[in-house]
């Protein structure tokens, strides 16, 4: 596959979502609701679970499956509320002492008079600066799309791993040549330029891990050890090492 | 005593207009009335006869803010590299950095407002729209970093259209590494004012715009995530007179005050000393 056909896998309609990769990563998945502010969500599904034995908050921005579904999640396109709601969820991971899993799967956050009205840029900051400091591991992972800024705002994790037929990227190819070359025929070209594939994203160290197809079976395992040997990392350290890798980003 | 200082920085800068004559009358783009120049520069870059905001270089909002000859700049000399290969990257570059006369798309430093040791970085609106890449965030963290180091408050003015495209998630993911800087000034109790101006939009408002523990505005800033023609297309709708106007954004609960530009100094002033600085 060439980059735009990977970003194009990465939409497909009929790829895992979110919540077929809680139900084979997290067992006894309870679902909790609301950010406590305004409302509740459903772009973004949040809850506990564990993980063999350990008990993690999970969180994941869902499409839906069909039309009704996507409706009500509307289209993995998360609101304030539902960044406030994961946010809020990962203080309550940090108070007891639970890593966070999170999955990524948007085009975007929602745009839209009602989200920017109610802080969607406010909300995103605050998961970045949050998470940044939070003193529990926490585990990213794309599973679909990586659309810019919503799905930033659960990144900021200790290890960002992508499928391979993800995509990670500060704007859709689609936009980028509109805005650069007037067409949006050449989002072949600006798929390619960007470098938004989870291939060339490993390459430039600006992720941790790629999950080949045939290894999600196998995902739960993988998961387990990552969060098995972050939690090994004295808190200070863990913290100390996010900034770094975060810090280190272009420079 | 605020204001004659600015009036004397004002005439300063007149005199630094190179050969150009001091008559030079210009179109105001919101009256569409001619103006000279120089009483534009005199108004702070206020339109004399309607009150339009003109957009202000970062090197003289920095002169506007701070005290006479107290800034010292730091990092100047660093520059974006194309290191994706993105096609066309380094000819933007060139022509930003002609029509900006700076390197790249923020200048930071450290100055002194009204005597107090602060640390200010200020966007250009002419570096490529004040987008952010590697550059731009690497000298934002780094001033933070230092702030921390020194105990300093940040000043921020923020103009941009966001994440600059060019560089990827390099530049994306510049939004985490200044938005955790951010969190360790917050965390060793300092204070961190942020000036939106117009425009502050994409990675940046969804960064460290609405990271600060005072936010303020110049008036009719655009200040949103999501650019406006996006919204429109998305909703297939007119959006509503003054959507995404400071004035709607305070009303909305995400700006503390809006502060025309001739009292900025001494706004940030006045709180600088509230917070025993």
């Amino acid at each position: 596959m060439n980059d735009i056909e990977i970003v194009r896998a990465a939409r497909s309609e009929n790829r895992l979502t979110s919540i077929d990769f809680i139900g084979s990563v997290v067992k006894d998945f309870v679902e909790f609701h609301g950010d406590r502010l305004y409302g509740e969500d459903r772009a973004v599904i949040a809850g506990i679970g564990r993980i063999d034995d350990i008990a993690v908050t999970v969180i994941g921005i869902e499409k839906g499956k069909n039309t009704e579904e996507r409706i009500e999640h509307n289209f993995g396109s998360a609101m304030p509320e539902g960044y406030r709601k994961a946010l809020r969820l990962m203080k309550q991971a940090e108070k007891f002492g639970r890593p966070v899993l999170c999955f990524v799967d948007t085009a975007g956050a929602y745009c839209g008079i009602d989200a920017e009205e109610r802080g969607q840029g406010r909300a995103i900051a605050q998961c970045l600066a949050e998470m940044s400091d939070l003193k529990v591991p926490i585990l990213s992972i794309v599973i679909g799309e990586g659309g810019s800024g919503g799905a930033l705002a659960l990144s900021h994790a200790d290890r960002i791993w992508m499928l391979e037929d993800a995509y990670f990227s500060v704007v859709s190819p689609e936009s980028c040549a509109n805005i650069l070359w007037k067409t949006q025929d050449k989002a072949d070209v600006a798929a390619q330029a960007l470098g938004l594939t989870a291939s060339k994203l490993y390459d430039l160290g600006l992720i941790d891990k790629v999950i080949r197809s045939e290894d999600i079976p196998g995902l739960s395992d993988e998961v387990y050890a990552q969060i098995n040997e972050l939690l090994e990392i004295p808190t200070e350290t863990l913290v100390t090492q996010r900034y770094m890798k975060f810090r280190k980003v272009g420079y | 005593m605020e204001l004659k200082s600015l009036f004397l920085k004002a005439n300063n800068e007149l005199e630094n207009t190179g050969n150009r004559p001091r008559s030079r009358r210009i179109t105001c783009k919101k009256c569409g009335r001619q103006v000279s120049v120089a009483r534009i520069r005199k108004n702070n870059f206020v339109c004399p006869e309607c009150g339009h905001y003109f957009p202000v270089r970062a090197r003289r909002r920095i002169l506007m803010l701070t005290d006479k000859r107290s800034f010292v700049e730091m990092d100047r000399d660093m520059e974006s590299k194309n290191v994706l290969d993105f096609p066309g990257y380094e000819e933007k570059l060139s022509a930003a950095r002609e029509k900006s006369r700076e390197t790249e798309g923020v200048i930071c430093g450290e100055a002194t407002i009204g005597g107090s040791r602060v640390c200010i970085f200020a966007m250009d609106g002419n570096f490529m729209m004040g987008s952010m890449g590697a550059v731009v965030g690497e000298k934002i963290t780094r001033l933070f970093e230092y702030a921390t180091e020194q105990h300093l408050p940040v000043i921020g003015v923020t103009v941009s259209g966001g994440a600059r495209m060019q560089e990827g998630m390099i530049s994306l993911m510049q939004m985490s590494k200044i938005s955790a800087s951010v969190k360790r000034h917050d965390k060793q109790g300092n204070l961190y004012i942020v000036l939106l101006t117009n425009p502050t939009t994409g990675g940046v408002d969804a960064s460290f715009a609405m990271l600060g523990d005072i936010t303020l505005s110049e008036p009719h800033a655009r200040v949103g995530f999501a650019g406006p023609r996006v919204i429109e297309k998305t909703l297939n709708q007119k959006l509503p007179e003054g959507f995404q106007k400071a004035e709607r954004v305070l009303e909305c609960g995400f700006i503390d005050a809006i502060v025309p530009r001739q009292e900025q100094r001494e706004y940030i002033d006045r709180v600088l000393k509230l917070h025993g600085y």
